[in-house]
């Protein structure tokens, strides 16, 4: 099914696109269809710079396990990064 | 034999007098010859949609299938204007969006010179359940709607489709034949979504046909991605043919 859902959220940090690195400012997750991602389904992540147009987009399409594990080695990096970093 | 189709990427008038981008494909005969208006799927106006809207002049139709994510991010490609669209919050589209954006493609259609003046409309995914809400909201001569989602069923919580009017509701409005394709592993619709819209065509004394293809899931016509379920989508494009054969004939 489409679940049409979608989670945005302000971020801030660069993605490296076709064109090169460019700044973003704006993620969007949805678990949804993928495009290309050889699934039914897949946690689709949007980075996004909506000021500079629809093609200055950065995109992933994770199975769902894929993606669980991805936010589980996030958080263990950012957790064990020395104190002050951020 | 003579088989020509011209196909091409034009601007018509959609919604509230907006110039909007649509594909257009059309045998090249005097005809007379039906019309068709394809709705795209929720990933958007895409080269296997683009394919879809030959494959329905090389049938014999003149289709057209307007850019619904035209407003959203003119010129893009289609992933990044799907993209787009969802960031913008303008997935779903308003259905009073999509009714304009049809009624801009009919007027095209009939205004070819060789039109013989009978529209109908098509829809995949997000685009079967525009199908039918078109279907119930103008004069249209046939509809289908290849496993719309959310035409019965309530969203769950959350959902961006809450709140709005359920379109099953309107099947008494339904202005035109309407054959449905589904999957009998599709979730929504699941069996039990078909088996209510069928229960309320009937109700209304609605021509209709009902095709449920066993083994294939949501998207099955779709040739890019690995939901297509080939034999399903033979089976199918055969009954969207004779559909539209049928009741677009001049």
């Amino acid at each position: 099914m489409c679940t049409y859902l979608t989670e945005k959220v302000a971020i801030s940090g660069s993605a490296k696109g076709a064109s090169g690195w460019f700044r973003v400012t704006e993620g969007s997750v949805y678990f949804d269809h993928p495009v290309h991602a050889p699934y039914g389904h897949t946690l689709n992540i949007d980075f996004l710079a909506p000021a500079q147009g629809p093609s200055a987009r950065v995109a992933v399409e994770l199975s769902a396990e894929s993606a669980r594990a991805l936010m589980k080695a996030i958080e263990a990096v950012l957790d064990s990064a020395p104190p002050g970093l951020e | 034999m003579y088989d020509a189709v011209l196909s091409e990427t034009i601007t018509i008038t959609g919604h509230e007098g907006d110039a909007i981008e649509a594909y257009s494909a059309r045998p090249l005969t005097p005809g007379p010859v039906g019309g068709v208006v394809v709705l795209h799927h929720l990933p958007g106006y895409d080269r296997q949609t683009k394919e879809f809207t030959r494959s329905l002049a090389v049938g014999g139709f003149n289709a057209v299938m307007p850019n619904l994510y035209a407003r959203e991010a003119p010129g893009a490609e289609p992933d990044d204007a799907m993209a787009a669209a969802r960031a913008q919050g303008a997935i779903p589209i308003p259905d009073d969006r999509i009714v304009g954006e049809v009624a801009g493609a009919m007027d095209y259609l009939k205004g070819l010179s060789n039109a013989n003046g009978k529209i109908g409309v098509i829809g995949h995914c997000s685009g079967g359940r525009q199908s039918f809400l078109a279907a119930v909201s103008l004069p249209l001569e046939a509809a289908v709607d290849c496993y719309g989602g959310f035409v019965v069923g309530e969203p769950p919580a959350g959902h961006p489709l809450q709140g709005w009017e359920p379109l099953v509701t309107r099947t008494p409005d339904l202005s035109c034949p309407l054959l449905g394709l589904f999957g009998s592993e599709d979730v929504q619709p699941g069996p039990a979504h078909v088996a209510e819209l069928e229960a309320a065509l009937k109700e209304a004394g609605k021509t209709y046909r009902f095709r449920v293809y066993e083994g294939a899931n949501h998207g099955f016509m779709q040739v890019d991605s690995s939901r297509y379920h080939v034999q399903s989508a033979v089976e199918a494009w055969g009954e969207i043919l004779g559909w539209f054969g049928r009741y677009l004939a001049a």
